[in-house]
């Protein structure tokens, strides 16, 4: 671990002193805080930090519910409400995100006008339908794993002190199984937040697409792509670090 | 015996694949009455009462319940209103606090407020002696205090009959007789009870009925001193001399 601190210090080192070293290949002068231009070019590219949060909670949200109520039909003792819970999740896993993209956004407005439904799915709600669809599929097989694991005995003694399926779930089962699915779901969240940033090739103006716009007018590619490298950085630890505290105070620990 | 009949079985069938656990089974209890059910590991007990609240689907054959026939609408939730059930390995709930597993049901089933609920988990905590492990979570009590929680658990749902799986098998030798005193003191008031164990010493001292099975059938029933006395089956002598040998 410190190992690898030590080695990606050397490597910020090595590019900054080549940065500032003047050879001509480097210029970090365009996202550099102390200058004017420099200054408000880090504004545009940090200014995507809200949109690209604000779509990797919501389609997470939604994945969440959404796996949930595709997970818990497909874990029944009976085929045919089984099925369509299968089908979906072969179905939707089997779709690369941004063929998925492209079909929301271009083609299913024309799909719901011709049903009679006329609506208009901006960038914003197209990537997020997006995500939330592609990775519900994931998170329902994580709930799945999670609930399975919890032993039969505890849904047999909830029965039998007489609680429903849906009180059996809510108050023995899923407590106990999202100590164990927190780490996946997190894995996940994080997937979505990198996966966001796909949402930049229909116009969403989240991260990837701001460093996009301003490598065309600025011509400095490298600068402005390891800035907007270490963003997502800085954003999937803040939310490993949220996580951790989260399995702490959750318990996840629980087997000790 | 000329009470009630709490529980009727008849000519009930199931199979796990190819494998005929209850072949034919018919049990009548009255209500009060006490059953040991003993058998050597295979032979359909636990299968057997396991059917009786609807944790085991059967095949053929018909269970009713105080009256309810568990393949009524509804029959298997009406039925587990009435039967409590206490497990080999305990299934206490590890995420809540032991009062908390026994306000759970009262609670969310049967509706009762969370003051209530916990002045009827005290009562029966007192009784199974271990009111001052109230706060503690399962795991930091000992087998044979999980056990009897659990058993303190099923009472409160105030059940008609309690159903007991091999409740002492999980148990370090030391603490089979405290479940196993609780145990008694239910039987002595009254509960209907059907117990699949191996504790003979338990069924000397509370059984109304023994009944004996093996390859998914009743072999033998009578009561404990004529069936320990005299065993009529070769089957139920050579099981008999295997547990009571030591």
């Amino acid at each position: 671990m410190t190992r690898s601190i030590k080695l990606w210090a050397l490597l910020g080192a090595l590019l900054f002193v080549a940065g500032c070293s003047g050879t001509g290949n480097w210029g970090w002068y365009v996202i550099d805080p102390s200058t004017p231009q420099g200054q408000s070019n880090v504004r545009f590219l940090i200014g995507g930090f809200w949109a690209t949060i604000q779509l990797s909670l919501i389609a997470a949200a939604l994945s969440m519910t959404i796996g949930l109520l595709v997970a818990l039909p497909g874990m029944s003792t009976n085929r045919w409400i089984r099925l369509p819970s299968r089908i979906y999740i072969e179905f939707v896993r089997a779709i690369p995100l941004l063929p998925m993209l492209f079909w929301v956004f271009y083609g299913l407005p024309v799909v719901m006008r011709s049903m009679g439904m006329p609506i208009t799915i901006d960038a914003f709600w197209g990537a997020i339908i997006t995500l939330a669809i592609s990775d519900s599929a994931f998170t329902a097989e994580i709930y799945r794993s999670g609930i399975q694991s919890i032993p039969k005995g505890q849904t047999e003694a909830a029965r039998t002190v007489g609680l429903t399926y849906n009180q059996t779930m809510r108050y023995v089962v899923l407590p106990q199984a999202i100590r164990r699915i927190l780490p996946p779901l997190a894995n996940q969240f994080i997937y979505i937040v990198k996966m966001s940033a796909f949402a930049s090739v229909i116009g969403m103006q989240e991260l990837t697409r701001r460093a996009n716009e301003l490598v065309v007018t600025e011509y400095r590619p490298l600068e402005i792509y390891t800035l907007l490298i270490l963003e997502y950085l800085v954003l999937v630890l803040i939310i490993s670090f949220f996580v951790r505290w989260l399995e702490r105070k959750m318990g996840s620990d629980e087997s000790r | 015996m000329n009470a009630e009949r709490v529980i009727e079985i008849s000519s009930l069938n199931k199979s796990f694949g190819d494998f005929k656990a209850l072949k034919n089974v018919d049990l009548d209890v009255s209500l009060g009455e006490r059953i040991v059910i003993c058998g050597p590991s295979g032979s359909g007990k636990s299968t057997l009462i396991r059917c009786v609240n609807g944790l085991e689907h059967y095949d053929s054959g018909s269970i009713t319940v105080d009256g309810i026939a568990l393949s009524a609408p509804r029959g298997v939730e009406r039925v587990r209103a009435e039967v409590g059930m206490v497990f080999q390995q305990f299934n206490l709930f590890p995420h809540l606090s032991v009062i908390e597993n026994l306000t759970l049901g009262p609670m969310k089933a049967r509706g009762l407020s969370r003051k209530d609920a916990e002045a009827l988990a005290m009562t029966y905590l007192e009784r199974v002696r271990i009111p001052e492990q109230a706060l503690k979570r399962p795991r930091d009590l000992s087998g044979g205090q999980q056990q009897r929680v659990a058993i303190a658990r099923s009472l409160c749902m105030k059940p008609k009959i309690m159903l007991f799986d091999e409740p002492t098998s999980a148990l370090d030798p030391e603490m089979i007789s405290e479940v196993l005193d609780v145990m008694v003191e239910l039987a002595q008031e009254g509960m209907t009870m059907l117990v699949v164990t191996h504790e003979m010493g338990f069924a000397r001292k509370v059984a109304d009925r023994m009944v004996f099975m093996d390859g998914g059938e009743i072999v033998e029933t009578g009561t404990p001193s004529t069936v320990f006395e005299a065993p009529k089956s070769q089957r139920f002598k050579t099981f008999l001399d295997k547990i009571l040998q030591h």
